[in-house]
């Protein structure tokens, strides 16, 4: 097991206002692990700070031991940072195929004279990205959609996709943003099956961000609970749940 | 002196630059539109005031009425406008609605071109007295009116926004139009209430424009509008006192270049400003800064 | 991959029947002095055109300083082709080498404003980046004119002539394919991305601002070209030609075209080009009609014309045919699922 991700003291604020403060984090390989938290909790707002939509003002990430302040979200994509969104956020014009092509672009190399004037490189390359692209999609069942406009897939299937799609990216790290939002019981039992499929496949870490509690402590080996931009539990999940701030954070005061 | 003097010309330019420049800021406030078209609404105002004044001649009054005429022309252009193109766009994508505005820029601007012909025509004095004269300063009675005049109309406009029922709902609806619309503020008629004040501005600026510029063309609008859009994005757009200082601004920078630097690279030195007051402060002087939601 | 053999073999023949026919046309005198400078502008246009989609269209950029550009592809190319006829020729044939070497170092040049203007504009969202663009189209227009090798306000003079139909629309053909096998290739694919999502095209691993650079610069670059060619066949330049409302025209075809396809804003600017030409008497009328046309079409079809449509030799039969099966299945009360098109 070696460290991947690490956060140490992250924290934030927007205009005063503390968003995310004290937050530590560590993703070893293999890691499976799930953050929750009631609405506004600053999950979120985590993934952005990860992600490098957010600088933090205060804290250090390290990915592998490096430091990766400052670096911009397609930089930290390229060095093994991938995600999804709570909103999902695919482009939609544009065909399943080509939207997990897309996410193959940093590793190319064809350079634009090449693509302009179909140089032999270009086929080559394109050939064998569209290999890799038709398995990967092969993986979430999508490939008999390759040709369909992302947009117009079914709900569960545009999740799959924009997993799919951070895969790609050929991460080491997965955040995945509510990934179960807005499906019935019978999809999300299958999602939560392709996830731990996913991490034994591909051999990265996963963090996901989940609304709900029971479907994470299923899933998830262990549990990070944020309430107000803190983290008030960390453990396995039976210890989380059995957690008093925990129980309090969720069902309310008793008195 | 000379420097004081070029300060004044300044002045009265960037009146009319600011008069202009609230109706940009004002429309985009409240529906995020660039309105390309409003710099056409001056063009009309001047061809309406023109053609007015040959029938005040021939009733026998006086010549400055036109102004009124002009108004009440624009204001009612700038709401029909409103009400025909961009209303049916109010929910499309941005792209769409700003080449709206400029096909309506291109069509009143070639209306007029075919009404009245492309030759300019000549404005007729209005201000004949004299200038008046303190110490070796030399201030003609049109940069008096028009910086006196602006002032007071851009005073009144503020506290008609800050005091009157109709000025508040304007500034809720540019605050939060859904949340106005809840409130039971009628979106429409405050919308189209907005388009005719800045036209009617427009109208007024025309007029100022035309004293000191006593030449009527289809294609004067173009270039003043462009350049009170400047100013507005100057002072930041949306805000409404930006307005009035980034026309200032703009004014006495234009005649401080013209004066000192080069009368031919005034206009390049003018979007030289727009370009580094973007590049470094994006919402303009007043105006605030916002973050994108992920 | 047996489909794309096709296409190049398709095309291919398709381009030499043209120039067949083109030849046709010119031997056998049908074509009027008149005529060939339409086509001459008409070419011109489409380069504007197809340029200005792939920052408008494909990128999803408003721009609205193209002729900005295009004035400085066609000043430096006049320039450049005056200063080799003034040293080194005693003919008035601008020999096609240095036209072509002209042609590129303009474009180069507009190329590198581009990379200028592009590199601080292109961090500004949606109109801002409008008027930056426009903003900096008069700074070059009110340069060009103060200075004094560009001829100042009276204009470059006394540019060398090349208006032979073959090259031009050789010329105009590889700009239409290089823009076409651009936008389907993996740094067409990214620019594309960045005008679905750019937040997501980020997370993807997109390097927005490099691409959204790239996109204006190849642009700028185009524009550049299509400038060396107006320099040429006109044999003066003015900066007021290429004003805000030259501009605007460009934005005109692109939008009326159908913002993101080549083939809409290649038929659009073909179509606006020529129908003038048929309708002369309504000269006076042109730039209304345009207007009345551009707000209609914004209030009822946005997209324009072809939306994002491509049209290709291989795919529109394809098309076609399966848009007529439907019609009749429709019309038969059949339910058709939409979603079995996959080839």
């Amino acid at each position: 097991m070696t460290t991947i991700l690490k956060a140490s003291d992250l924290g934030i604020s927007f205009g005063g206002l503390k968003a995310v403060s004290g937050f530590n984090l560590t993703l070893e390989t293999n890691d499976l692990v799930g953050l929750i938290g009631p609405n506004g909790a600053g999950k979120t707002t985590v993934f952005n700070l990860l992600t490098g939509v957010y600088q933090p003002t205060e804290g250090a990430i390290e990915l592998e031991g490096h430091s990766i302040m400052g670096k911009t979200p397609h930089h930290l994509v390229k060095l093994g940072i991938a995600r999804t969104f709570q909103n999902i956020r695919l482009f939609k014009e544009i065909t399943v195929l080509d939207n997990v092509k897309i996410a193959f672009d940093h590793q190319m190399k064809t350079s634009l004279l090449s693509s302009m004037f179909r140089l032999p490189g270009f086929w080559k390359e394109e050939k064998s990205i569209e290999t890799k692209a038709i398995e990967l999609l092969k993986v979430f069942n999508l490939e008999k959609y390759r040709y369909y406009s992302a947009g117009n897939l079914p709900y569960g299937q545009q999740r799959k996709l924009e997993i799919a799609r951070a895969l790609a990216t050929d991460p080491k790290v997965l955040l995945l943003d509510e990934p179960a939002a807005g499906m019935n019981h019978t999809e999300t039992h299958e999602l939560m099956d392709t996830i731990r499929f996913i991490r034994d496949r591909f051999n990265i870490a996963i963090l996901l961000i989940e609304h709900d509690m029971q479907l994470v402590t299923g899933i998830c080996e262990k549990i990070t609970v944020l309430d107000y931009g803190k983290i008030i539990a960390h453990g396995l999940p039976q210890e989380v749940i059995n957690n008093p701030n925990v129980i309090r954070v969720y069902l309310g005061d008793d008195d | 002196m000379e420097f004081i003097q070029q300060v004044i010309n300044g002045l009265q330019l960037g009146s009319i630059y600011a008069l202009v420049a609230l109706g940009y800021t004002m429309v985009y406030g409240i529906i995020k539109l660039i309105n390309f078209a409003h710099g056409e609404i001056i063009m009309v105002g001047a061809y309406i005031a023109l053609t007015s004044v040959s029938f005040l001649v021939q009733m026998g009054l006086p010549i400055w009425l036109c102004v009124f005429v002009a108004v009440v022309f624009c204001a009612i252009l700038g709401i029909l406008t409103e009400r025909i193109a961009y209303r049916p766009l109010r929910n499309s994508p941005r792209l769409t609605s700003l080449i709206t505005a400029i096909g309506i820029s291109f069509l009143l601007q070639n209306a007029f071109m075919l009404i009245y012909s492309p030759t300019p025509k000549p404005f007729p004095k209005m201000v004949t007295a004299a200038p008046i004269t303190v110490g070796s300063l030399q201030i003609s009675m049109s940069a008096l009116l028009t910086i006196v005049i602006s002032i007071v109309i851009m005073l009144v406009l503020q506290i008609f926004i800050q005091k009157n029922r109709l000025g508040k709902a304007m500034r809720a609806v540019s605050e939060d139009y859904g949340a106005a619309q809840l409130m039971g503020i009628n979106i429409n008629h405050t919308i189209s209430l907005t388009f005719a004040i800045g036209s009617g501005l427009a109208a007024v600026a025309a007029i100022f424009y035309c004293m000191s510029y006593p030449l009527v063309e289809y294609t004067m609008g173009t270039m003043l509008g462009l350049k009170a859009f400047v100013a507005a994005v100057l002072g930041g757009i949306g805000v409404i006192p930006g307005a009035m200082i980034g026309g200032l601004v703009l004014g006495i920078v234009e005649s401080l270049t013209k004066a000192y630097i080069s009368t031919q690279l005034a206009d390049a030195v003018t979007f030289g400003v727009l370009i580094v007051v973007l590049i470094f402060r994006p919402a303009g002087i007043m105006g605030k800064n916002t973050k994108e939601k992920v | 991959m047996n489909d794309t053999k096709k296409a190049y073999i398709l095309n291919t023949i398709s381009v030499i029947l043209l120039f067949i026919l083109l030849h046709l046309m010119l031997t056998g005198g049908m074509f009027t002095r008149r005529w060939q400078s339409v086509v001459i502008l008409l070419c011109i246009n489409v380069i504007l055109a197809v340029s200005l989609n792939l920052t408008t269209g494909v990128l999803g950029q408003i721009a609205l300083g193209h002729a900005g550009f295009m004035s400085i592809g066609a000043y430096t190319a006049a320039l450049i082709t005056k200063k080799y006829m003034a040293d080194f020729s005693a003919t008035d044939q601008v020999p096609l080498g240095i036209y072509v070497i002209a042609l590129i170092i303009g474009g180069l040049i507009a190329a590198f404003v581009g990379l200028i203007v592009g590199l601080p504009a292109l961090r500004l969202r949606g109109d801002y980046l409008a008027i930056v663009t426009l903003g900096f189209a008069e700074i070059i227009r009110v340069i060009i004119e103060y200075l004094d090798f560009t001829g100042g306000a009276q204009g470059l003079r006394g540019i060398n002539k090349m208006t032979n139909l073959y090259v031009i629309v050789a010329i105009t053909l590889v700009v239409i394919f290089l823009m076409f096998t651009l936008g389907r290739s993996r740094q067409g694919r990214a620019i594309i991305s960045i005008r679905e999502d750019e937040i997501a095209a980020e997370s993807s691993g997109i390097n927005t601002i490099y691409y959204k650079t790239l996109a204006f610069v190849v642009s700028a670059f185009f524009a550049g070209i299509a400038g060396g060619i107006y320099a040429h066949s006109m044999g003066i330049l003015t900066a007021k030609t290429f004003g805000f409302m030259k501009s605007v025209e460009i934005l005109i075809f692109v939008v009326l075209g159908g913002s993101g396809s080549f083939t809409g804003s290649i038929v659009a600017a073909i179509l606006l080009t020529v129908l003038p030409e048929v309708l002369r008497e309504f000269a006076d009328y042109r730039m209304l009609v345009y207007s009345i046309l551009l707000v209609v079409m914004m209030i009822f079809k946005p997209s324009g014309i072809f939306g994002r449509y491509e049209f290709s030799l291989v795919n529109t039969p394809k098309d076609i045919k399966r848009y007529f099966a439907k019609r009749t299945q429709k019309k038969k009360g059949a339910v058709q699922d939409d979603n079995n098109t996959e080839s």
